[in-house]
């Protein structure tokens, strides 16, 4: 290690020589380079840019999530016995104890009580399925509001819809596994769904099943599906969906010094990567803290399954809920046509989930039909620049939460003490009217903001200060944000980009943003005044050059 | 600060002009090559060994430290500091309840440590840099795009398939038969013709004529087994018969005065103030159980179908658009004791529907 004079002031040691390796990684990379002539699309993948905004990180928690599940998961396949066999507990769980139950409930309950560990592992693993769906949603939000699906990033919106389809039919098939009484339930209302659709309704139901409804098929062939079949699809899906990320780079927000044609952010090695590490364990710990702190899913306490025998109150998943809450809202209409039935269950749980996926996935070809906007975008949009889009969202988002909420209405009957039928019809009425108003809310708040944005280009910051004329008139004084005319108006533009509204956000131009995430980031006041001796020289060093 | 701007790109040195460079030249240089630039690189903390700096170092090396304490915490819990196996209360310790939290907590703490040390140490040591990189995706080169055409298209050209439209048929047909096959395979293997075999039609149940009403542990019911106004689940008394999907039923007394409209052809299935109807929801065949004796409604709570016994179990409310099915219930005598039997079978499918249905 020597000390050398560079530019990042004399006191900070340069790192050891590259050229020559003499450590043992600088010898093995050279042996490996060697062989596979790795190290010019390595280089480029290291100093591959990533942009820094917070609501890029949904996605990643997804990613992550996915692995928190394929490591808990593989730990609770070596316990659990994906078996209808009936048996007769005799675990260390007593009040069970003598109860007749499949083996896919007694090795849930193994996992749970007499397997070290098994419980919070179960537990981590219910999390994570929650969260990877959340997290998964949550960033198809963030990709629709900002316009992220646009040319030339169909492909991915498709597949991040395929992902969260397929994580529904994973989330169900592993929710079913163990086989208690709540998941037994939503088993019997699957079973009836699949009966539900016309002509081929029992036919899809046997084939599922392989008998009349429950015979001893459905678990094993879920655990398969839950294991093997799904995961590896996901995986697929995932790998596709990363690597176009990497192939067409991310999109990022306008601002200063950002363009359609270049990404600017940090380097993938080593500050985005340590980075990205860190937030890895971070999520898997929030999981496993979860795990181990609060309960998920206690099938002991709701006993195995029995087709004669329901809890009341029974919830799926957050995820299953919003087909829950269509269920419970279709009113009772039946077709009956030549002695055939169509049932009032198809439509609430077939053909709706297929138009509302069908809408999300034609929504980007859609809207460049209809907008006729062909460009290629990297640069996103701020949701309230599109107001009529940030309106369809808010629409699609209010529809959503009205079945959401009704997939638990009559919890929230109980909790509230409302009656029941009350909650069905409010539920109906609401999911009627809370979308067009949702859309006409979103739509009207999203003109105000870009009004507001404008006034303050214009006008400038408020800044709170009240002045007194000498003629007794109050006025309000504003910062002007750049060059004023004769009138005293600003002369910028909107460029897309956030516009500062308070005083404290001015200023910090080379960043564009002021870092720290609650509080401002002030240098203190000997880095401030060495910084500016360091860079005097370098303006000083330039200068000289350049007259050279 | 340091860096070169767009305009000056570094690039194409030879490995002696490399050679001279100092490793974050190179660094920066190799970074031009693939158009990334570096147009803002600063140290953290310009000045070595700051008090600011020394402090920034000791926490992200606190938290790790903190994760090491957990992670250790992790493996002593886990290795029997705290006993994890379920004991009934006042039957042995009950410090297991804290085997799954402590595991939870240090776990978290362990993972959490690790997370929050790395990326502290991410914003805070490690030099900030702004950097920019070439997107590379400008308008598509329409020459290249040109050049694969015409390989593909002359490739397609070579094999002659658009001319020789014999192989084109026949592999056509090949391929197309063998695409069929996991199809069948898959799809052929799995397929039971519904409502075949012992037990599988979707209209019939267990129960039949003379079979018994009994409890969900086997015991046989009778009349003075239901107060007035009480409601059992009752299950036919056959080999199977208390764990079939579609058998349940829901065997009611009703209260004195109480009566029901029975449907047509369907007034003597009722015995006494007995009455006995498919527990199945017909909506997507949960267990409609929750009874409300004053005003004989029955409720499902999946989807909160419910049901008027009194109309003869005819839905009132909710998505459940046919009424529970009836059972045709009798009473026989044995050794002086009345016991319930089904004269029959439910007259119609029970449980959701399906197209067949009528």
């Amino acid at each position: 290690m020597t000390v050398t004079e560079n530019n990042n002031g004399p006191t900070v040691a340069s790192p050891r020589r590259y050229d020559k390796p003499r450590t043992p990684q600088g010898k093995a990379g050279k042996w490996a380079d060697e062989r596979l002539g790795l190290s010019g699309s390595l280089r480029s993948q290291l100093n591959k840019v990533f942009p820094d905004h917070w609501s890029f990180m949904m996605g990643e928690i997804a990613l992550y999530s996915f692995v928190i599940l394929i490591l808990t998961g593989t730990f609770l396949t070596f316990f659990f016995d994906a078996s209808m066999a009936e048996v007769r507990y005799n675990g260390s769980y007593i009040p069970l104890d003598g109860v007749e139950m499949s083996r896919a409930y007694a090795s849930t309950l193994h996992i749970s009580f007499d397997v070290r560990g098994g419980l919070v592992m179960r537990q981590i693993h219910h999390w994570a399925a929650l969260l990877f769906m959340a997290s998964m949603t949550v960033h198809m939000f963030r990709v629709f509001f900002t316009g992220a699906f646009r040319k030339p990033r169909e492909l991915n919106w498709l597949i991040g819809l395929g992902l969260i389809t397929l994580g529904l039919v994973e989330g169900f098939a592993g929710y079913s596994l163990p086989d208690d009484l709540l998941s037994g339930t939503g088993l019997r209302i699957a079973e009836a769904i699949m009966q539900s659709i016309p002509v081929i309704g029992s036919w899809v139901a046997f084939l599922v099943f392989g008998s009349k409804f429950p015979g001893t098929e459905i678990i094993g062939r879920l655990y398969i599906v839950h294991v093997l079949l799904v995961p590896g699809i996901l995986a697929g899906l995932i790998g596709a969906h990363l690597a176009l990320i990497v192939k067409q780079k991310h999109t990022d927000f306008p601002g200063p010094g950002k363009n359609e044609t270049t990404v600017s952010g940090e380097r993938m090695y080593p500050t985005y990567g340590l980075k990205a590490g860190g937030f890895f364990f971070m999520v898997f710990g929030i999981c496993a803290a979860l795990g181990g702190l609060a309960q998920i899913n206690p099938v002991w306490l709701f006993g195995p399954y029995n087709p004669a025998q329901v809890s009341s109150g029974s919830q799926p998943d957050w995820y299953i809920g919003f087909l829950d809450g269509s269920t419970r809202l279709f009113p009772s209409w039946e077709i009956r046509l030549w002695s055939h039935t169509i049932p009032p269950l198809f439509w609430p749980t077939v053909v709706l989930p297929g138009i509302l996926f069908t809408l999300a996935g034609a929504y980007p070809f859609l809207e460049a039909k209809l907008t006729k906007d062909r460009a290629h975008h990297n640069l996103l949009q701020r949701p309230r620049d599109v107001p009529v889009r940030t309106g369809l969202g808010a629409m699609a988002i209010a529809f959503y939460a009205v079945l959401l909420l009704s997939g638990g209405n009559d919890l929230i009957a109980k909790a509230f003490d409302i009656s029941l039928n009350a909650m069905t019809w409010g539920g109906r009425i609401a999911l009627m009217v809370a979308p067009p108003l949702a859309y006409a809310v979103a739509y009207r708040i999203c003109l105000g903001l870009q009004r507001h944005d404008r006034e303050v280009l214009e006008h400038g910051i408020e800044t709170g200060i009240i002045k007194l004329l000498p003629n007794g008139e109050f006025i309000e004084v504003h910062q002007p944000l750049g060059p004023v005319d004769d009138h005293g108006h600003g002369q910028l533009q909107y460029a897309g980009s956030a516009v500062p509204k308070k005083m404290n956000r001015l200023g910090n131009p080379h960043t564009g943003k002021v870092r720290g995430f609650l509080w401002p980031v002030r240098e203190s006041a000997e880095i401030e005044a060495e910084l500016r001796a360091l860079q005097a020289q370098e303006a000083d060093r330039r200068e000289r050059e350049l007259t050279d | 600060m340091s860096g070169t701007s767009p305009d000056h790109p570094k690039q194409n040195l030879s490995a002696e002009e490399v050679a001279k460079l100092s490793t974050e030249e190179a660094m920066i240089a190799g970074a031009e090559t693939d158009d990334v630039f570096i147009v803002h690189r600063r140290e953290r903390f310009p000045i070595a060994g700051t008090k600011a700096e020394k402090r920034a170092e000791r926490i992200v090396a606190g938290v790790f430290l903190l994760g090491f304490l957990a992670a250790v915490g992790f493996i002593v819990v886990f290795c029997g500091a705290v006993p994890y196996q379920w004991k009934l209360p006042g039957q042995g310790s009950q410090d297991f309840r804290y085997f799954t939290p402590l595991l939870g907590a240090l776990l978290g703490l362990a993972l959490g440590a690790i997370g929050i040390g790395t990326v502290l140490w991410a914003k805070w040591l490690l030099p900030e840099e702004e950097v920019v990189q070439d997107r590379h995706d400008g308008p598509v080169d329409s020459a290249q795009q040109m050049l694969t055409a015409a390989t593909l298209v002359q490739g397609f050209h070579d094999t002659g398939i658009a001319r020789r439209s014999m192989l084109k048929t026949t592999l056509g047909l090949a391929g197309g038969a063998l695409a069929v096959v996991p199809l069948v395979a898959l799809v052929g293997a799995m397929i039971k013709k519904p409502n075949r075999g012992q037990g599988q039609s979707l209209f019939h149940t267990l129960w039949a004529s003379g079979v018994a009403v009994v409890d969900s542990e086997g015991k046989r019911i009778g009349p003075d087994d239901i107060l007035p106004g009480g409601l059992m689940t009752v299950f036919p008394g056959v080999p199977g018969g208390v764990a079939a999907g579609d058998s349940p039923t829901l065997l009611i007394r009703l209260r004195p005065g109480q009566s029901i409209k029975a449907r047509k052809g369907q007034a003597s299935f009722q015995w006494e103030d007995f009455v006995a109807y498919s527990k199945i929801c017909t909506h997507a065949g949960c267990p409609a159980s929750l009874y409300e004796q004053q005003t004989g409604r029955l409720l499902c709570p999946c989807h909160q179908s419910q049901f008027q016994v009194l109309e003869d179990a005819k839905p009132v409310f909710g998505p459940a658009t046919r009424s529970l099915p009836k059972l045709p219930l009798g009473v026989e005598v044995v050794d002086g004791t009345q016991y319930f039997v089904a004269k029959g079978d439910f007259p119609e499918a029970v449980g959701p529907a399906f197209w067949e249905r009528p």
